[in-house]
């Protein structure tokens, strides 16, 4: 199954220019506090992870280099680390980076419903970018939400306790640029055992 | 049931304030220095004497894991809160951090006091975003107040606690993986000896503990190691939050007395199994990495350590997932050894080549697409993988499996034979 953030090759198309923004800047001076003064190496995953916010989502080869210079590493030791989590994507993805959990717990709760429903309403496949960019969607492994399956991540949010027809809804939201609720969909406050249950 | 007077978690779900004022009224922070003027050597003593076990998955007892660290070494001490919390079925240590985080750091102080550290990682997965902003606005909130820093809580303790972000892989729960990872590497696991608690973060001496067994720690101490060792059985003592999901009518997380019977806390607290509990198929009761128990064993069985030992699974991390008639049990094991397949680090080849393997051979089983004497095959790479890795996660990998081979090898056969029928 194809995964941005699974995928080991350093993407060759596109390599902007990378330069800090000033903002991140300041952000990286209170990261690398956080560390012994001898162990700035530690900020790597940190790191990585604004330059992949400021990098519309991905991890280009001049951003990793960047880390890499701002952190005193070698290059290859910062693309290890890229390569090895997740959560780094190596390739663009599209504005909403739709997660859906496949996991054992999800699916007994119907995820893979989740994921017929996303290749429809988002118009592209599974591990691939919707042709517009507005989304890319991936199943991953548990996302560690388990008592609120099926659960979708997007980007940062988690959308919990789904089905069909509110996922539907949410991705048609995001498609014509609403607002979306995030969080539970029946309306709890987390993982309480109040729940109506209809299926 | 548990007391609503017993329960630790007051506010698991979330519906008071966790905030520094909410956390307050709970009584968390209330006397945190009287605790800490304890001295460590009595905290460590109250946390043994509760017989207080690791709620991460291992079951270690808790105050033997802190005594090891040593008293006088010279060196920076750490404590690094796992918060990687990834274990199929398991989302407590996320209940605990977005809805009462305050009861976590306060268990910080109070644990790194008592080993001697100044310094508090604590370690969260990268995708809980919203948990970790919390988390952060707590800290906060603490550094704000003077509970932690300098001279934190007016008891001439310095502390900080930082917050470090992963980046999604589970491998890094595992203690020596994480640290590699705080250390800013590959989480690799590393070979044991030594162990974290000789040269652990940094080569530093570090204990590495679930973020849940940190945050019963203060109210251990508060209320007394006899009352937490009086609830529950002998070995198995205390309160613990149970993750209840899949077929059930309400799956919730809720804290419960250990050695529940398993049948009352679906019933009682989940709402019972969809279909009621005639059609209850199976049940995992500790998170993925612990085989499954038929109904028949269900029935009965209680929810601690030491009994889901005897009936060859184990307690885990308390996740339960229920599984009714209507599921396909070879898919449901065959999506954890994708699982494992996908999250293996990749550095002992049993382990690597392994979950691929088996993986491959569950997804054939689904179909029966596979011969009779290939179940043995699959047992016995599963009996080749475990024990002969560095780190639990081949181990991990091989107990479901076994599992399902040890209650459902029928279901198998039975689909071999009809898949046999189907192509002659």
């Amino acid at each position: 199954m194809h995964h941005p953030g699974t995928n080991n090759k350093v993407y060759k198309k596109i390599n902007n220019n990378f330069e800090w923004s000033s903002e991140n800047f300041k952000k990286i001076s209170e990261i690398i506090k956080k560390y012994p003064t001898n162990r700035i190496q530690s900020a790597v995953i940190p790191l990585l992870d604004l330059a992949q916010r400021q990098n519309n989502g991905w991890l280009s080869k001049n951003s990793m280099e960047k880390v890499a210079e701002t952190l005193s590493m070698s290059y290859i030791r910062v693309l290890e680390v890229a390569t090895f989590y997740s959560m780094f994507n190596l390739e663009p993805i599209g504005k909403n980076f739709v997660q859906i959990c496949r996991t054992t717990p999800c699916w007994l709760r119907g995820s893979d419903k989740l994921s017929k429903v996303a290749q429809e309403v988002c118009e592209t496949n599974i591990g691939e970018t919707s042709d517009d960019e507005i989304f890319t969607v991936v199943e991953v492994e548990c996302l560690g939400a388990c008592c609120n399956a099926p659960m979708v991540q997007i980007n940062d949010d988690y959308y919990e306790d789904l089905d069909e027809e509110s996922f539907k809804k949410i991705l048609q939201d995001l498609k014509d640029n609403k607002s979306t609720k995030v969080g539970s969909q029946i309306g709890r406050k987390s993982s309480q055992p109040e729940r109506k249950f209809d299926a | 049931m548990l007391k609503e007077k017993d329960k630790i978690f007051k506010n698991l779900y979330g519906f008071e304030d966790w905030k520094l004022e909410g956390a307050k009224k709970r009584g968390i922070w209330s006397n945190t220095k009287e605790l800490i003027n304890m001295g460590s050597d009595k905290i460590v003593e109250e946390i043994k004497n509760s017989q207080l076990r690791g709620r991460g998955g291992a079951g270690f007892p808790a105050g033997l894991k802190w005594s090891f660290m040593p008293k006088d070494s010279g060196k920076d001490h750490y404590l690094v809160v796992n918060a990687d919390e990834s274990e199929p079925g398991t989302c407590k240590d996320r209940e605990i951090m977005r809805n009462d985080p305050h009861l976590l750091l306060e268990g910080c102080l109070v644990a790194a006091f008592a080993m001697h550290a100044h310094t508090c990682y604590i370690y969260i997965r990268g995708e809980y975003y919203s948990e970790s902003s919390n988390l952060q606005k707590a800290i906060d909130e603490a550094y704000a107040n003077n509970l932690i820093g300098k001279n934190a809580c007016g008891t001439g303790w310095d502390f900080d606690i930082y917050l470090h972000r992963g980046a999604g892989a589970y491998i890094c729960g595992e203690e020596t993986a994480l640290l590699e990872s705080l250390e800013g590497k590959k989480g690799q696991p590393r070979l044991k000896p030594p162990f974290p608690a000789g040269a652990g973060l940094y080569g530093c001496p570090t204990t590495v503990t679930n973020v849940e067994t940190i945050a019963v720690s203060p109210t251990i101490l508060r209320r007394g190691s006899k009352w937490f060792a009086n609830l529950g059985s002998a070995n198995n003592t205390g309160t613990k939050i149970f993750s209840i999901s899949g077929h059930v009518n309400n799956p919730c997380n809720v804290e419960e007395e250990m050695g529940i019977p398993l049948k009352d806390l679906i019933e009682k607290h989940a709402g019972g199994v969809i279909g009621g509990w005639k059609n209850l198929l199976a049940v995992i009761p500790g998170g993925a990495s612990v085989p499954l128990l038929p109904k028949s064993i269900c029935d009965t069985v209680k929810m601690d350590f030491d009994s889901l030992k005897e009936v060859q699974s184990g307690l885990g991390t308390a996740a339960v997932i229920v599984m009714n008639k209507s599921t396909d049990i070879v898919e449901a094991i065959a999506r954890l050894s994708h699982f494992y397949k996908h999250e293996s680090c990749g550095q002992c080849t049993p382990c690597r080549e392994g979950t691929g393997w088996m993986y491959r051979m569950m997804e054939k089983m689904i179909h029966g697409n596979v011969e009779h004497q290939d179940i043995d095959k699959i047992l016995d790479v599963t009996k080749q993988i475990e024990g002969h890795t560095i780190c639990a996660l081949g181990d991990a990998a091989a107990w479901p499996i076994q599992g399902l081979f040890r209650h459902f090898r029928s279901e198998i056969e039975k689909r071999i034979q009809e898949r046999n029928r189907r192509v002659a």
